[in-house]
């Protein structure tokens, strides 16, 4: 396990070192991000590059709080981003999202209010909001969806709390269902007077720390996507020095030594992944000092970077494990770096592409990890991050198991 | 004295071809061995062997006890390995490189920078240490190179052909070098394609071609292989027929062997001086114009010519 971990450390220090590898791994996303930054007008006060999004309410509430949402919808704050227009008919509205004429739906269901604050003598039913959203559009829908969600966790927070410690009196028996009637009858009137205690004041992000409200920042969609981008470069140029230390005579003189192959092995994969770690991380530092760029919930973007990079370490391994020189490892390797780019949605928004090619975007890490940071960049938690960090740590496994049968296949001391 | 080493009937394919056919031979503690033979002989691949990188194909050999085949890990403890090419990280300093390869004999702590201190000291680098690898001189290397096979002070050190590519001045630290271990203790198995290093070096010598130890012992030994004789070298001009005129040599009573390497005629005979005349006289009736003649006593170079009619270097 040490020596694993030493020759991580040793091939840590080596990329570092390596000055065409640092333009590659450090210079080239920070220029292209500051490029594509200068080009959407990130840095003169431009759009977010995600706007006029087109949302289809359907409001069969009617109540406080289903009008809420639409006025949310409707406000200043949200002006530029969403387009919403108004549809008596659910059916229709879904199908408008299907004829991709709207990014979502939003169905505000009879009684959505009265569900959250029943009236005097009447029982609480369940009635859910329903977010009807465009596949093709994933990023917009998500958007939409992210709005919605924090309305509803605000209307949780605010007033469901109440209620539900009320339910909870009742039934450990602590008060009696005359008193919870009373004390629902104060709750309803309170929110009747405040029903969302400030609602309009949501933003499409939740605040920072600061109270400052978070807005989508289309950096925070191409910073990862180049840097995501340049994390295959990386993990090929890890990978490459598998037989780079195979034809300089260093990887036979570690077989020499007394540390057995399944250390070594484990040491490059560690070595790959550290840089690779470290590459994103130092991005994600410079683009935050620089570009004052908010990735997010530092968890959820640590734990999204090394799952990233486990699932492009896999990567990395496969070529290496295919390829039988070092040039040919960078060659696949600059040609897959590319390939990904494009089609895990680096330059382009993903759903701005072809159903056949957003279907194989699913093997890139790339799109998986820029679903994580555009989550984590409309508000969201790492828990709000299963279905990424999962299909890339499983990409990763898969890959690196089809990589120790291709390395076991072939004998790597052989010259 | 005991053996440290021993191989028994050592054999390594690959398909059709046999690198190495099933030699067998012994090393003393304390001795410096050298494998003598011309580039292709086998000697890389025996190297590679004895250090566990390649399975033999059958036979085995025990280093310090213990088996090459059956206990490798104990084997690379054991040893030191100073391989032909350059095995280094270049974008690490000497003292990055001799501390991560001390780590990877599992050296550690204080142990281990007085070990890289010692060795720094030893081949020559403690002002050097600080810099990257890459801005060394071949000769520089090639002391790195060997300072990282002394590192966990091994029993026994492979140096496979060590001063192959370097100029003078450092394979002149390099043999002494070797000696200087030899003096430590240490015993050395030395392959070379060069008769004066192996003559200078060795307590014994084993000379192998094409995979087969074709003969093994001292120096002194193997010359007797050849008698007493002389070698005479002629060197003549590259566009004469050299074959013609060590044919013509051959007849010349004194002469026992008459080989060519290149555009020089080896001719071998109980004495020099007495068929000099001959040899000249021979060469003017063909008027091939002789440029120099050297006098030889009997080597190793010799010994190889006499066993398999071709020289070292060919």
């Amino acid at each position: 396990m040490l020596k694993t971990f030493l020759i991580g450390i040793k091939d840590l220090r080596i990329a570092f070192r390596d000055r065409a590898a640092l333009i590659f791994m450090l210079a080239a996303p920070f220029a292209l991000t500051l490029g594509m930054g200068l080009v959407t007008g990130r840095f003169n006060g431009g759009s977010s590059g995600l706007s006029n999004i087109p949302v289809v309410i359907v409001n069969l509430d009617h109540e406080q709080l289903g009008n809420t949402l639409v006025e949310l919808f409707n406000s200043e704050d949200l002006a530029d981003l969403v387009e919403p227009t108004s549809s008596a008919d659910p059916e229709a509205a879904r199908l408008l999202v299907d004829d991709d004429d709207a990014a979502a739906a939003i169905i505000i269901p009879e009684g959505f209010t009265r569900s959250v604050i029943p009236q005097a003598g009447e029982q609480a039913t369940e009635a859910k909001i329903e977010v009807y959203a465009n596949p093709s559009r994933p990023t917009s829908a998500g958007v939409i969806k992210a709005i919605v969600d924090e309305f509803i966790s605000r209307v949780d927070e605010g007033s469901v709390s109440g209620q539900v410690s009320i339910v909870k009196l009742l039934r450990s028996g602590r008060i009696t269902p005359q008193e919870a009637q009373a004390a629902g009858t104060e709750l309803t009137q309170r929110l009747n007077n405040d029903p969302l205690d400030g609602a309009l004041a949501i933003k499409l992000n939740a605040s920072t720390a600061d109270g400052e409200a978070l807005k989508f920042d289309i950096l925070a969609y191409l910073a990862p996507g180049m840097a995501l981008m340049f994390l295959m470069y990386t993990v090929s140029y890890g990978g490459r020095s598998i037989l780079t230390e195979k034809a300089q005579g260093t990887l036979p003189r570690l077989l020499v030594s007394p540390t057995n192959s399944m250390q070594i092995l484990g040491g490059k994969v560690f070595g790959i992944f550290l840089t690779g770690a470290a590459q994103m991380l130092i991005l994600i530092g410079a683009t935050t000092l620089f570009f004052n760029l908010k990735w997010g919930d530092s968890w959820g973007v640590i734990v999204l970077v090394l799952a990233a990079v486990f699932g492009a370490t896999g990567w990395g391994m496969l070529i290496t494990a295919l390829a039988r020189t070092p040039a040919q490892v960078g060659s696949i390797g600059s040609a897959i770096m590319l390939i990904f780019g494009i089609m895990g949605g680096s330059f382009i928004s993903i759903e701005n592409m072809p159903a056949a090619v957003q279907t194989f975007s699913k093997i890139t890490p790339n799109a998986w990890a820029l679903n994580g940071f555009t989550t984590l960049g409309l508000g969201g938690t790492l828990a709000d991050l299963s279905t990424p960090i999962t299909a890339l740590l499983t990409m990763g496994s898969i890959l690196f198991l089809a990589s120790v049968v291709l390395f076991g296949k072939k004998n790597l001391v052989q010259k | 004295m005991s053996s440290i080493l021993q191989v028994q009937n050592l054999i390594k394919k690959y398909d059709d071809f046999t690198a190495v056919k099933g030699i067998t031979f012994d090393i003393k503690e304390g001795e410096i061995f050298s494998l003598l033979g011309p580039n292709g002989a086998g000697k890389t691949t025996t190297i590679s062997m004895l250090s566990t990188l390649y399975a033999p194909t059958s036979g085995d050999a025990t280093i310090a006890g213990h088996s090459i085949t059956k206990e490798p890990m104990k084997v690379r403890n054991a040893i030191g390995v100073v391989p032909q090419d350059l095995a280094l990280y270049e974008d690490l300093t000497a003292r990055e490189n001799l501390m991560f390869w001390g780590q990877m004999y599992g050296l550690s702590g204080s142990s281990l920078k007085n070990r890289v201190n010692e060795v720094l000291g030893q081949i020559g680098l403690v002002d050097k240490a600080k810099d990257r690898v890459k801005t060394y001189s071949g000769g520089m290397k090639r002391r790195v190179n060997i300072g990282v096979g002394l590192l966990h002070k091994p029993k026994v050190l492979f140096m496979d052909e060590p001063t192959v590519g370097i100029d003078p001045q450092s394979r002149r630290a390099i043999l002494d070098t070797v000696k200087d271990l030899n003096k430590q203790g240490m015993t050395v198995l030395y392959t070379t394609h060069y008769m004066e290093e192996a003559e200078e070096l060795s307590s014994r010598v084993g000379i192998i071609d094409h995979g087969e130890l074709i003969a093994i012992g001292t120096q002194k030994e193997l010359t007797k292989q050849v008698g007493e004789a002389e070698t005479l070298v002629l060197h003549i001009g590259e566009n004469e027929d050299p074959a013609a005129l060590a044919a013509a040599f051959k007849g010349i009573k004194e002469v026992l062997e008459a080989n060519v390497i290149g555009h020089e005629i080896s001719v071998i005979t109980p004495s020099a001086k007495d068929v000099l005349a001959a040899v000249v006289t021979k060469a003017n009736e063909r008027g091939i114009k002789i440029h120099s003649i050297d006098i030889r006593e009997p080597n190793l170079e010799a010994v190889f010519l006499h066993l398999t009619g071709r020289a070292l270097r060919d």
